[in-house]
């Protein structure tokens, strides 16, 4: 189990989590970056930048 | 066969390519963009082919460029991604290629860009060259708006807001098509539909499935050749004429595209990938 760093929920990581991957806190809605996956740890993360896209 | 993975935050479509290349059993080397350290000067690297996946464009641009002159083999080149990075660049090679797209003004200084801006007519969208998602466009209706939005680009952009992309307006009957190239063919597309004049996905946009067309294969071929080819997206509009295209996208998101269409396009984008390799 990984902690959200907004609201501390306990968030379960796939066995397929993959360093850098974005995901949700599935309780409070922040958007989080997985830093580590051994042992599981989760950044908020990164603000939009103006060059981010497709 | 030794192939990287240059990215930094892992979105739903790095996650479907990195899967697809493992399921293949194909080793990568991921490359974090936020850790890289390039040393100009070192011109040998092993890589069969890298695959650029970099959320952020200025560091996918800068990076290619290093790579593709160290001899590296990319998806896309430097070329594409320069191309399609900057609206003007891509608006230009499509012009050059003959491709019909959405008449377009450029003009740097606030005075040219209003007289710009009323020589093309109202509505028109004033875009930022270099941005994506539908970011900062602006649906200009009247003098007064494009006053107000001029002084503000003006006083609060950037330097690159000072280059004024003018499009004409295209009224799009609440939707236009994404079609997604790989190498030369077309290998699906959808609608993209809103009640919003823009109509991106990550704007709220809904998918759905559209055919591939032999004159959408045809003009979104040619879109892709006109920037360099590779695995690009396309953005195309319908008019009564024809089909028009409005822009091209060289780190294209999928994630609603593959149950919409039925198409792995995961799977054809490392097809691809690996053709370069072997080149």
């Amino acid at each position: 189990m990984a902690l959200c760093t907004g609201c501390e929920a306990e968030i379960p990581l796939a066995p397929t989590t993959e360093i850098g991957e974005i995901i949700q806190c599935p309780d409070c809605g922040l958007d989080l970056e997985v830093i580590s996956v051994h042992p599981p740890e989760l950044a908020p993360a990164p603000e939009e930048e103006e060059d981010w896209g497709e | 066969m030794n192939i990287g993975f240059l990215c930094s935050l892992i979105r739903k479509e790095e996650k479907l390519l990195l899967d697809e290349f493992r399921r293949r059993g194909l080793e990568l080397t991921r490359i974090d963009d936020r850790e890289l350290i390039l040393d100009l000067h070192r011109r040998q690297w092993d890589f069969d082919v890298i695959l650029e996946r970099s959320i952020n464009h200025s560091r996918a641009l800068h990076t290619l460029k290093y790579l593709n002159d160290c001899g590296v083999k990319t998806v896309n080149t430097y070329e594409v991604a320069s191309t399609c990075g900057d609206k003007l660049l891509t608006t230009l090679a499509l012009i050059h290629d003959g491709i019909p797209t959405p008449k377009v003004y450029v003009a740097y200084t606030p005075e040219s860009a209003l007289q710009a801006i009323e020589a093309l007519g109202y509505p028109v969208v004033l875009k930022p060259a270099v941005g994506s998602w539908g970011r900062l466009l602006s649906k200009v209706n009247d003098r007064d708006a494009a006053e107000a939005l001029l002084e503000h680009k003006e006083t609060l952009g950037s330097y690159h807001h000072s280059t004024y992309y003018i499009q004409e307006y295209v009224e799009k009957r609440g939707r236009d098509i994404r079609s997604f190239v790989v190498g030369d063919e077309t290998i699906c597309a959808i609608y993209r539909t809103s009640q919003h004049w823009i109509t991106n996905t990550a704007r709220g946009g809904i998918a759905t499935n559209c055919p591939v067309t032999p004159e959408l294969n045809a003009i979104s071929v040619r879109a892709a050749k006109a920037v360099g080819g590779g695995v690009v997206a396309i953005d195309v509009f319908e008019m009564p004429s024809g089909l028009m295209v409005n822009e091209v996208n060289y780190t294209m998101e999928f994630r609603n595209s593959i149950d919409t269409t039925g198409v792995d396009i995961p799977a054809k984008v490392v097809d691809y990938v690996l053709e370069v390799a072997r080149r």
